[in-house]
């Protein structure tokens, strides 16, 4: 896991997933998070379509995962995580999140749509087990 | 003929923390046989039981998802690599 317990994200990248997600309605929507995994500061959204074209699940395309693996570890940077909607539910990890969950080190975020403004949190699942992380906004121009 | 293979975060301690390895073999299943051979940490976690690939991984040759080329018997040429990712999924449902 990674050092830190709480996800750095600025208000633009915020915004930018949350677009993202609403953009892929009445899909789920979902992207990655590259950064760095020390600080768990995320450097860029890379939102991706979600193969499934699924209200329900989603998976990231492969090969968009692919291109931003490698162009993040061409930075020194890396994946350090997803996010993805849940069009009607809360942004809690379902079962399939849990179950499906690649990596204990990254940082799963959730963007709930259920709601008017949309609700976004950001989680680590390490063996099954969830554990909430804060997302502090670390706006650096203002 | 040996192909660089590379390895995502989650699988590297398996490897000794390295981000790549380089396998001999003349297709993609024959390489990661080998690589699970030489590094059983890695064993259920690329290949399943019977030997096919792992529903939780994606594997690249190159560019290309060897799941739309020939699978496991897809052929290697010099110079190709190989790269190993988890799929990242999941859902509401």
């Amino acid at each position: 896991m990674s050092s830190t317990t709480k996800l750095l994200l600025e208000t633009s990248q915020l915004n930018e997933m949350i677009a993202h997600c609403l953009h892929a309605l009445p899909f789920e929507g979902c992207g990655l998070l590259v950064g760095d995994p020390i600080s768990a500061t995320v450097t860029r959204i890379v939102p991706t379509d979600n193969v499934e074209k699924s209200a329900k699940i989603y998976s990231v395309d492969p090969l968009a995962h692919l291109k931003a693996d490698r162009a993040a570890e061409a930075e020194g940077l890396a994946v350090i995580g997803v996010f993805h909607s849940h069009t009607h539910t809360d942004p809690y990890p379902s079962p399939t999140d849990i179950a499906q969950a690649p990596d204990p080190t990254w940082h799963y975020v959730l963007v709930s749509l259920r709601s008017e403004v949309a609700s976004t949190r950001s989680y680590q699942i390490v063996d099954g087990v969830v554990i909430e992380e804060p997302i502090e906004i670390h706006d650096v121009s203002n | 003929m040996s192909v660089e293979l590379r390895l995502p975060t989650l699988l590297r301690p398996a490897v000794n923390g390295s981000a790549t390895v380089t396998i001999e073999g003349e297709t993609v299943g024959e390489v990661l046989r080998t690589l699970v051979a030489e590094h059983p940490g890695l064993s259920g976690q690329v290949l399943t039981d019977d030997g096919s690939l792992h529903r939780f991984v994606n594997v690249y040759l190159n560019d290309d998802d060897v799941r739309y080329l020939d699978q496991l018997d897809t052929k290697l040429a010099p110079g190709d690599t190989i790269s190993i990712l988890p799929a990242v999924a999941g859902g509401a449902n």
